[in-house]
């Protein structure tokens, strides 16, 4: 990537190219200020009569079915995450491409992993181009150091459904891994030797690209129910020995920090839902499966058994703890994003509480309003956090990439966003004066907790006058951050960043809000 | 991890650890030299961050420990400056390089002195080689911290131990809490008091106390340091009960010396000395235990009890601690933070108690302000103990931020 960047400032004031790959980009605008005036993007017109009446779309491998689909170079290929860091289809997908021997693909998956760290071999031979999605591990210190041929594009889950809907992303074959399908192409993530639960992050693939593949280790006769992706959007199916590895699909049982620190940040979080008044009959959360999250919902639970109070929805990432709350009768429903542990799956297959949803009905910028600002409190993480309120979670601070964006800065529109964090991770403290990379608008962030203290944003005055008369230790962001300075030995060295961008970070509306830097 | 991460087979001029399980410390290998002056390579997981502060950190430790010529490689794992510090004067005076200059950290300010009768409900176990347990255990809101020297830590990093707990004394902000440190049984206690009493801890733990002897000695070594550094301010003594012997010598023990503020229990040996498994229940130490409570109400001070071992038993821990209370405890020692609210929670009054306390202590001073002599609730007179006892829950209660 020789070609000379131009740079813009953003709303934001951070310095972002105005070309991402070739296209045209909008700098950050500011919340809600910007409208595309575009209609939605639509694959071609497809014909029944073109498909076989007695609705068997099977192909004998991955291989016949891409070049059936008409697999060429440059081409959008794209997979789902569902399968996590057990993942078989996107890797088998990329070889095949190869073998085919098509070059310059886009990648687009909702997510990568670690275990698709191969992918970079791919990229040296020129059959990736460059990835469109989260990168962390090797894929991501490729992408940091420069080495990709394009420009990396992280966007949040509702930013992925936003860049299909109105263009920005056009994805020419996407390629679904299903736990459960039928012939048909009707597939299921609920069910089989793999199952993951949800199969939301592939619904937009299903509807928007030109040609979709459904692979699958659990072939069953039509019909396949639930159907979460409809067989009526499916082109090819191909049924293989096995899509992932169980155990790295979900974990057995998913673990409650143990560090008392983080307890106290649980804790803490609880506690100031209590007494800031959200939670009360019918309100509703979302947490994660992060340590601080889980045991967050087990305090949480805790209190609202003394109090009384029952939820009307949580919001997962499910796991066990908030399984748990269902079956108690502690809330009526979990809308499900996508089940992290193996009592979330079984949940999810056998209680008709516990719904499947996707980008769209909870994310998507493009939706006519969307389930995550309906939410009244979100727990998250983040990497840093600035005296503003701005956060990082993307990057680690020296600027390499860490996490992708996931749900979270769709879920900054919830009722009180709350970040989670401890004050500094071993010697490096959370709290600093600029956010390596901007991934969430301090205007958007509430409250940030730590185990030295909680910071409310000073925006939100309703709820510094919520928690006037409690106990908790509410306290300046500013006076944490001195405080763990320190204990720190002084403010950490600012990382040196190069000049070259690698990687840009979307707001949910597809505007840039920050560069990721070269580094090293 | 390194084979010198071992505290076994530490080699000279060696000192901390490393390795990716490792947090907040360092391991720092000194290899003295004729000429050259200092060469010093650093590896750290927060490089980025405060590498130019480590190195510039660690040529001011060897400046101020004399240390002119020598290869310094260190392995940081993301310690915090007195944790540094600690470990480079260990592994300095372990190459024999330094044995008379301290590299002291920043001093924090000394909380306010604590008093002889403060609430002592729960004590924190900190192992005195471990930092990373050490930075943020004040938060969890014990009423005490103990930087341990004798049990958790193993023979060959005694030298260690004690100068990372003298170093933590200085630097840690420990809140609202009483900072104790348990010593090693004496003759090596001794030492240990020569390192850390400068620094001022709040309360020295003695183990395995057996005679008066034992405290007399401990409260000479502490005056004579309190004159060579102009300590004006109470260094309270705790000794520990843990044999036969210590138990039957309990009331003497407790008048040792005025500044005997407690009597602990110390279950583990106590047991192994009498040949017997400790259980859940106690039976076994019963007789000691209501010994060495009655020992210590007779001299005026503090009985205290013993740990409970298993982190995951909540159930267990609070029937233990209740049973404590009930015996006479006025608190005990816990060893993961999980601990400290059940154990508040245990040597708490019960609202009753206090509400019917707080009434008999009404009915007492309305007594005093009508110069009535004798204090009668309704129609029931009130003894002048059952007043005494009133007096002193509501005091207590009150302490606990519950009346």
């Amino acid at each position: 990537m020789t070609e000379r960047v131009e740079l813009a400032h953003n709303a934001a004031g951070r310095s972002v190219p105005s070309m991402v790959n070739g296209k045209p980009q909008m700098p950050y605008l500011g919340i809600g200020k910007y409208q595309p005036r575009v209609r939605k993007q639509a694959p071609p017109v497809r014909s029944s009569k073109d498909y076989p009446e007695n609705g068997d779309k099977r192909l004998p491998d991955l291989e016949t079915a891409l070049r059936k689909c008409g697999l060429r170079d440059g081409m959008v290929v794209s997979n789902h995450h569902h399968l996590r860091d057990g993942d078989r289809v996107a890797l088998r997908m990329l070889e095949a491409a190869a073998k085919i021997g098509v070059k310059d693909l886009l990648w687009f998956p909702s997510a990568s992993f670690p275990s698709q760290k191969s992918a970079i071999d791919l990229m040296e031979k020129s059959v990736i181009h460059h990835i469109e999605g989260s990168m962390n591990g090797p894929l991501g210190d490729y992408c940091t150091q420069g080495k990709m041929r394009g420009m990396g594009v992280l966007r949040s889950h509702g930013g992925r459904w936003q860049a299909i809907q109105d263009g920005e992303v056009h994805i020419d074959i996407a390629v679904i891994a299903a736990p459960t399908a039928d012939a048909f192409g009707n597939a299921d993530g609920s069910h089989g030797k793999s199952a993951c639960g949800s199969l939301g992050f592939a619904l937009a693939d299903s509807m928007y690209a030109d040609q979709v593949i459904v692979v699958t280790d659990n072939l069953v006769p039509f019909p396949c129910v639930p159907w979460q992706i409809q067989g009526n959007h499916v082109d090819y199916v191909v049924e293989v020995e096995s899509i992932g590895d169980p155990a790295k699909i979900v974990s057995g049982t998913t673990q409650i920090t143990r560090s008392p620190d983080r307890l106290r940040i649980a804790e803490f979080v609880a506690r100031f839902l209590r007494e800031a008044g959200i939670m009360k009959n019918g309100f509703s959360f979302q947490a994660g499966a992060g340590g601080i999250a889980l045991a967050f919902v087990d305090y949480l639970r805790r209190l609202m058994k003394e109090d009384g109070v029952k939820a009307r929805f949580v919001r997962g990432g499910s796991t066990k703890y908030l399984v748990e709350l269902l079956q108690e009768g502690l809330t009526d429903y979990i809308l499900d994003g996508q089940a992290f542990d193996l009592d979330g799956v079984n949940s999810i297959s056998s209680d008709a509480r516990h719904i499947a949803t996707s980008p769209f009905t909870s994310y998507n910028y493009h939706g006519k309003g969307n389930f995550a600002s309906m939410v009244d409190a979100v727990v998250l993480g983040a990497t840093e956090v600035d005296v503003h309120f701005n956060a990082n979670v993307v990057t680690h601070s020296d600027g390499r990439l860490l996490h992708g964006i996931g749900g979270w800065q769709n879920c900054l529109f919830s009722g009180c966003s709350i970040l989670a964090v401890p004050s500094f991770r071993d010697r490096i403290p959370v709290i600093v004066d600029e956010v390596t990379t901007l991934t969430g608008p301090g205007e958007m962030i509430d409250v940030v907790v730590t185990e030295r203290g909680i910071a409310i944003n000073p925006l939100r005055k309703d709820l510094l006058d919520a928690v006037k008369s409690s106990k908790l230790p509410i306290r300046p962001i500013q006076d944490i951050k001195s405080e763990v300075e320190q204990i720190c030995g002084g403010k950490p060295a600012r990382p040196k960043l190069g000049d070259r961008p690698v990687a840009v970070v979307k707001w949910v509306d597809g505007t840039v809000l920050d560069t990721v830097w070269q580094v090293g | 991890m390194s084979a010198s991460n071992d505290p076994r087979t530490s080699l000279p001029g060696e000192a901390g650890h490393w390795g990716k399980e490792v947090r907040s410390d360092l391991h720092v290998a000194i290899e003295p030299r004729d000429s050259g002056g200092l060469e010093v390579g650093l590896e750290s997981r927060v490089a980025p961050y405060y590498g130019e502060a480590i190195l510039g950190q660690v040529r001011q430790v060897l400046e101020t420990l004399g240390v002119k010529n020598a290869k310094v490689a260190i392995h940081d794992e993301g310690a915090l400056p007195y944790v540094i510090a600690a470990r480079i004067e260990t592994a300095v005076r372990r190459a024999g390089l330094s044995t008379s200059q301290k590299a002291l950290p920043d001093k924090a300010p000394l909380p306010d002195p604590s008093a002889k009768d403060r609430l002592r409900r729960s004590r924190l176990y900190l192992p005195g080689t471990e930092p990373k347990y050490s930075i943020n255990a004040g938060l969890h809101g014990p009423d005490a911290v103990i930087l341990d020297l004798e049990d958790s830590v193993h023979y060959a990093e005694k030298d260690a131990a004690r100068i990372l707990v003298r170093n933590t004394l200085r630097a840690v902000n420990f809140g609202a809490c009483e900072r104790m440190v348990r010593i090693n049984q004496l003759p090596l206690g001794l030492e240990d008091l020569a390192e850390v009493v400068p620094e001022v801890p709040d309360l020295i733990l003695i183990p395995k106390v057996e005679h008066s002897g034992q405290v007399a000695q401990v409260d000479r070594m502490i005056s004579e340091l309190r004159v060579r550094h102009e300590i004006n301010r109470p260094i309270w003594l705790m000794p520990i009960l843990e044999s036969g012997q210590g138990i039957e010598n309990a009331a003497a023990i407790a008048a040792a010396t005025e500044d005997v503020v407690a009597l602990a229990i110390g279950l583990e040996d106590y047991t192994a000395d009498l040949g017997v498994a400790k259980t859940a229940e106690g039976r076994e130490s019963l007789y000691a235990r209501t010994r060495l409570v009655n020992a210590a109400r007779a001299a005026g001070v503090q009985a205290i009890d013993s740990v409970f071992g298993d982190v995951a038993d909540m159930d267990g821990l609070r029937l233990w601690a209740e049973n404590s209370r009930a015996l006479g405890f006025e608190g005990m020692g816990c060893i993961h933070p999980a601990q400290i609210s059940v154990i508040h929670a245990a040597f708490a009054p019960s609202p009753t108690e206090i509400e019917k306390a707080q009434r008999i202590v009404g009915a007492f001073e309305e007594a005093q302000q009508s110069g009535v002599g004798v204090v009668s609730l309704g129609s029931k007179m009130i003894d002048p103990p059952v007043v005494q006892r009133a007096l002193k829950l509501v005091a207590r209660a009150k302490a606990m931020g519950l009346a």
